[in-house]
Formats: structure tokens, C-alpha cells, sequence
């Protein structure tokens, strides 16, 4: 088990041809994951190291029975190649793309709700998502995942930061951690897959555990969080929160991380999800060796 | 990116929302001209990104030149809460017989617009919050359906506007809905809105915040991008592309991925040293992109260490190493660099650090993000 993918997940890619589509597809295959497809208008028939591309995502899906896409395609470009996943009939949409307009990523959420309540799209500007073992869609580099083992206990991440995804895969991998599945949802003001979706999928897994949380500065997405936590997640926690140092207005990098009007501080985050009983880290090492007590104590 | 407020009223003019004849001013002849088009008797308002200009001074009335000219001397240069005046906006005096509050926002947790609208404009809209909450209408739009007029006027006769300003303002908040959607707005208020003893509704301020993101299809924002107050490192910064803010501690940061970068902030804070700036090389950051952070970096004379977090995703770690002994033979750096690299093709990296003959006391390597941090801020003692 693993939420949302697994290792019979077929993944084509929009925009393999392209420099990071073709790099982090083949990185992706090379995992092991089933990349079985590429997207780029105008190349069909071509083929990047054996993996056919075709015209459009619905040729994609009819000739390879794709269930997963692979958005690595700029950011004009991204909200149409979204919703042309979603209406090939896409179950669950990766997007990595940086820079994708706030209010682009409002219609496409406001879109897929509407008309593709079952596609669930990841992103736009995140890391993407590892089932070690299973699957790897995205840019995360699979060999720093430590493997889930069958009796456990194993660890669900899911962080807002793509780069503190990683420095959390690579600290559980130094501490022996198993992980069931790693997602990272993105810090931009409208990702399509919320920490409470995961939480939601974490707490029925039943390979997964405990749940690691990486948060960050800025909107109220940990907040709402640590509501769900304390009404529904019985599987133990801890939990990062990254800015503590990072100066009011000021927009630190993600459009998402900024504290405006006293609000969407970390120190009210951390309060929040402390109250709903999870263990609190202060730097991303911390909350990981915390995770280490809790996974002796299982 | 903030707009002046002259910025965000020519922004809304745009969209058609009314607002008061006026011109901009750097100088005070330059003022006195602009008060002569806008025709007496105008208002001189200075242009700072900051509440609290008229309290301070920094909104006065003038009815000829000679009142033009010893309002506009003492606004210009003035200092407004740490803002100096470099401009100033001189606009047609408006009579007023109500003031309102209208702002369009994205509301991330419930992804959907956000209208918020008050008959009580004019103050601050936090302290109204505050002290009459229900004085406040808060309505949410679907952005793929948009605002109709009709949804519009509801919403305005909710909020207790008085009726002959009901169909004016159900107006402009069509209007000023285009412009934050169209537009590319993280925020887009008028407070106030005012109403005008003869019945027009008009846009007596302006507050807009542009989406950074949606650069790539407004070429108009360009002009905005020009008067943007940075400091000298956030402009070098800026022509290199690079997410970069700085601060006033001593340790260099350079980090990718903006969640990194937050968190060696906040490390380099535990472990007892105050970082210089935050640095977000972004994804896929190659050799050119480091080289010009560490340029930026190197230009802060208050820098004493260098603090270099990799964790390769997209980024790849042999392309970080490449770009920072490039840079070590390009420019000569004033502080000494602390890496730690992991991820993408990092063991490529270290190698090419390893092997590119540059002494250990100018570029050392640490494997975890705690020990370098710890290396750098002792570092930053040292110098």
C-alpha cells in the first residue's frame, strides 16, 4: 500500500521532450517507475530513449492506458496541459511547473472541482511524489527514499517545500526510517492537493505509520491542518515548520510563504499543530529525530 | 509587486474605474504643472508604500501655486514611518459625501475570490474588523463564474450603502473585480470609495499588489518595475533573476528551493548567528546562476561567511559546483564559503569541489546543514 500511487501507476509525461521533462522523466524510469508515454504537440511518433510521444494526452491514455501525468511544461503553458489531463480522463495530475499565475491556479482548482472532481491534481510548483520502491513522479532524486518494509513501522511525508522534502527523505534514510509514500503538495497560494487530503489518505493507509508535516509561512493551510489532526488523525506526528526567522511582508520566495497582518506566522503555526498533539521540530533534522522516538515507540 | 498609489489609480483607470484628473510629480515645478491640468483645487499626496500618510503630513489641499509649492517642498523628501518621498501625486480635489471600502483578494484557504465591502471606508478596515465586524461584507466568487452586476448589487445592499449609490457601486465593483482578475492582482482595494455630492461613485485611492507570476503577459507592468524601491543588493538581485531579501546579520545565505533557504535561515538563527539575506537560487539553478548569487552575496560588505545549502531535486549538484569555482575564479570573494551539498548529483559535485585546487580556508564542505551552520556563523565571529 501507498496513497495515491503505487507500482502499477503508468505515467506519461507532458513535455518529455523538453529539458526537465526529458531529464527527470528518464530519472523517473530509471527508478522504476512505469513511464510509458511522453506528450508534445507535433511529435508524435517520435520517441525519447524508447519512450513514444504522441500528440495529445487523450492519444497518450487510448494507446499506453496512462493513469498518471507527469506536468513538466511552462508555466503559460500549464493550466491548459492540467485540464487537458484531467479531461483524458487523468486519476492523479503532477504538476511541477514554477511560476504559474495566482489566478490561473484558482480556475483550474475552480475547473477540476466543477468538472473533474476525481482527478487529483499535485501542484502546480511542487516536487511531485515518491512511493520508494514503487514510483517516483517528479524531481525528486529516488535514491535518497528509504524503502518501506512489509511489518513496519513506516513513515507518510508530506511537506509544502520541495527542498525540504528531500532533506527529510535523506534525514529518515540516515535514521533507518521506512517511508510508504512521500508527497510534496507545493507552496503556491492554490495547490490542487491539501496537507488535509494527504493527512486523510495517511491516517487509512495501512502501510504508513506515523506522518511527518513540513509546513511553512504564510496562508492558513497548517492551521486548518492541525484542525483536521485533532478530529481525525489517530496515527502519531511530528512536524517543521520552516520561517521563523523571516521578516514580516516579505515575500519569502514561494508566492504562498509571506506573513501579512500578523497572520500566518510560524510560531502560530507550530502553537496550532502542538495543541493537536503533534511533536514540534525546530529545524528539519530535529523533527526528524523526533520521528525516530515515536517509530521506537510503535 | 506594490503599486504607488498613482500606479494603481493609472492601473484602474485601465478597467475604467473612475478616478480623480492628476499627474505625478518629482519635482515642485513639476507640481505646480500637474495642479494647473488637474485644475484647482487639488490635493498633493505622497507616494510611499506605508499607511499613515495624511496623519504624518503627506496629504495636504492646495488651492493655488503658491499653496502647490510650500506643500509640495515639504512632502518631498519627507520621511514617512522609515519611507522617504520621492513623488508626489497631485489630483483634482474631490468632494466627498460618503466614504466606503471595497478589496478584492484571493482567499487561499477557501480558493475562491474574496469581496470585501463596508459603507464604512475611509479608516483603516483591520480596526473595522475589529471593532464592527458585521459592519464588514464578505463575499465569495467562483472565479470561473465570476461576479455578475446582480450578485454585485446584492452584496452592496448588504453592506448597508445608502441606496442612491447602489447601482454606482455595484458598477465599479464589476469593474474593479476585471481589473483584479484581468489584471493579475494579489490585491486590488479602494478605501475609499467615496460617493460625490453629485452621485458619482469614484475611486478616491488605490492599492493594488501585481501577481509577480503573470509578468510574462503584462508588458505594461514594466514602468512599475522601474520605480520599484529596492536596496542595492535586491537591484543587483533583480537583473540576475535570483528570489533574493536582504537583512541586516552576517552570514551569506544561498540555498535552493525557497523552503530551504527559509529553513538555513532559521538554523543559522539557532545555532547563535543572524543571516545577511535570503537567497533562493529556484529550481534548476546552473553554473551562471551561481556565479551571479555569489556576486550579489559578495557586494553586501557586511557578509563575513558564505553559507551555501544545496539539497538537489531539480537542481543538480554538479552544476552548483561547476558555478561556484567559476565564480571563486571570476570574482574574488571577501568571505569564505561553507557547502553542504546532497541530492542530484551531488557526489559529482563534491568531487568537482574536491578537485578544483582551492584551499580548504576558502571553501570547505560539511555534510549535514546543522554542522555547516555551525561552521558558518563561528566563521562569521572569526572575520
Amino acid at each position: 500500500m501507498a496513497i495515491f500511487v503505487n507500482e502499477n501507476t503508468k505515467v506519461l509525461v507532458q513535455g518529455l521532450t523538453g529539458g526537465q521533462g526529458r531529464f527527470h522523466g528518464l530519472r523517473n524510469r530509471d527508478y522504476g517507475t512505469q513511464v510509458v508515454a511522453g506528450v508534445t504537440p507535433g511529435k508524435a511518433g517520435q520517441d525519447v530513449e524508447g519512450i513514444p510521444i504522441y500528440d495529445s494526452v487523450d492519444a497518450a491514455v487510448a494507446a499506453t492506458q496512462a493513469t498518471a501525468s507527469f506536468i513538466a511544461v511552462p508555466p503559460k503553458a500549464a493550466p491548459a496541459a492540467i485540464l487537458e489531463a484531467a479531461r483524458a480522463g487523468i486519476g492523479l495530475i503532477v504538476c511541477i511547473t514554477e511560476g504559474v499565475p495566482a489566478q490561473d491556479e484558482a480556475r483550474v482548482f475552480a475547473t477540476l472541482q466543477r468538472d473533474f472532481p476525481k482527478a487529483r491534481l499535485l501542484g502546480p510548483n511542487c516536487p511531485g511524489i515518491i512511493s520508494p520502491g514503487k514510483c517516483n513522479i517528479g524531481i525528486t532524486a529516488g535514491e535518497i527514499a528509504a524503502l518501506p518494509t512489509k511489518t513496519g513501522p513506516n513513515v507518510g511525508i508530506v511537506s509544502r517545500s520541495g527542498t525540504l522534502t528531500y532533506q527529510a527523505l535523506y534525514e529518515l534514510k540516515q535514521l533507518n526510517i521506512g517511508v510508504s509514500t512521500c508527497v510534496g503538495i507545493g507552496g503556491d497560494p492554490v495547490p490542487g492537493t491539501s496537507f488535509v487530503d494527504c493527512l486523510a489518505e495517511f491516517q487509512s493507509d495501512p502501510e504508513t505509520h506515523a506522518i511527518i508535516m513540513i509546513g511553512e509561512i504564510g496562508g492558513t493551510a497548517e492551521e486548518e491542518a492541525a484542525e483536521f489532526i485533532t478530529n481525525h488523525v489517530t496515527k502519531p506526528m511530528s512536524a517543521y515548520i520552516a520561517g521563523v526567522t523571516a521578516p514580516a511582508g516579505k515575500k519569502m520566495g514561494h508566492a504562498g510563504a509571506i506573513v501579512s497582518g500578523g497572520k500566518g506566522t510560524a510560531q502560530g503555526k507550530m502553537d496550532a499543530l502542538r495543541n493537536a498533539g503533534v511533536m514540534i521540530g525546530l529545524n528539519p533534522t530535529e523533527a526528524c529525530e523526533l520521528m525516530s522516538q515515536i517509530v521506537l515507540a510503535l | 509587486m506594490d503599486l504607488f498609489e498613482y500606479q494603481g489609480k493609472q492601473y484602474f483607470a485601465r478597467y475604467d474605474i473612475a478616478v480623480s484628473a492628476g499627474g505625478v510629480a518629482l519635482t515642485v515645478d513639476e507640481a505646480v504643472k500637474q495642479a494647473e491640468l488637474a485644475q484647482y483645487p487639488v490635493v498633493i499626496k505622497a507616494q510611499v508604500q506605508v499607511g499613515g500618510r495624511g496623519k504624518a503630513g503627506g496629504i495636504k489641499l492646495a488651492n493655488n501655486a503658491d499653496e502647490v509649492r510650500t506643500h509640495a517642498s515639504n512632502i518631498l523628501g519627507m520621511d514617512i514611518k522609515g519611507h522617504v518621498v520621492k513623488r508626489i501625486w497631485v489630483e483634482h480635489a474631490s468632494g466627498i459625501a460618503e466614504e466606503y471600502y471595497a478589496s478584492f483578494t484571493l482567499d487561499r484557504s477557501a480558493k475562491r475570490h474574496l469581496l470585501m465591502l463596508s459603507a464604512q471606508g475611509g479608516v483603516e478596515i483591520e480596526q473595522v474588523a475589529v471593532t464592527d465586524p458585521t459592519a464588514i461584507v464578505k463575499l465569495y466568487v467562483n472565479p470561473i463564474e465570476g461576479l455578475s452586476l446582480e450578485t454585485a448589487q446584492r452584496a452592496v445592499v448588504d453592506a448597508r450603502i445608502s441606496q442612491k449609490a447602489i447601482d454606482g457601486v455595484a458598477a465599479m465593483l464589476v469593474k474593479l473585480y476585471e481589473c483584479f482578475t484581468k489584471g493579475d492582482c494579489d490585491l486590488a482595494e479602494i478605501n475609499p470609495l467615496i460617493l460625490k455630492p453629485n452621485g458619482e461613485v469614484h475611486a478616491l485611492d488605490a492599492k493594488v499588489t501585481l501577481d509577480d507570476n503573470a509578468a510574462f503577459r503584462h508588458p505594461e507592468w514594466d514602468e512599475y518595475r522601474a520605480t520599484e524601491e529596492l536596496d542595492e543588493r535586491e537591484k543587483l538581485a533583480r537583473e540576475k533573476n535570483l528570489q533574493y531579501i536582504g537583512l541586516d546579520g552576517t552570514v551569506g545565505i544561498i540555498a535552493n528551493g525557497a523552503g530551504l533557504a527559509m529553513s538555513t535561515l532559521d538554523v543559522v538563527n539557532q545555532v547563535g548567528g543572524r543571516a545577511a539575506n535570503f537567497l533562493d537560487i529556484g529550481g534548476g539553478a546552473n553554473a551562471e546562476l551561481m556565479t551571479a548569487a555569489l556576486e550579489v552575496i559578495n557586494s553586501d560588505t557586511k557578509v563575513k561567511s558564505i553559507f551555501i545549502n544545496i539539497f538537489g531535486g531539480i537542481t543538480r549538484g554538479d552544476e552548483v559546483a561547476k558555478g561556484i569555482v567559476e565564480a571563486m575564479k571570476r570574482v574574488k570573494l571577501r568571505a569564505p564559503i561553507v557547502i553542504r551539498l546532497d541530492g542530484t548529483n551531488a557526489i559529482e559535485g563534491r568531487a568537482i569541489i574536491a578537485n578544483a585546487g582551492i584551499d580548504e580556508s576558502r571553501l570547505m564542505s560539511r555534510s549535514t546543514m546543522l554542522d555547516a551552520a555551525r561552521v558558518a556563523v563561528d566563521l562569521a565571529g572569526k572575520n
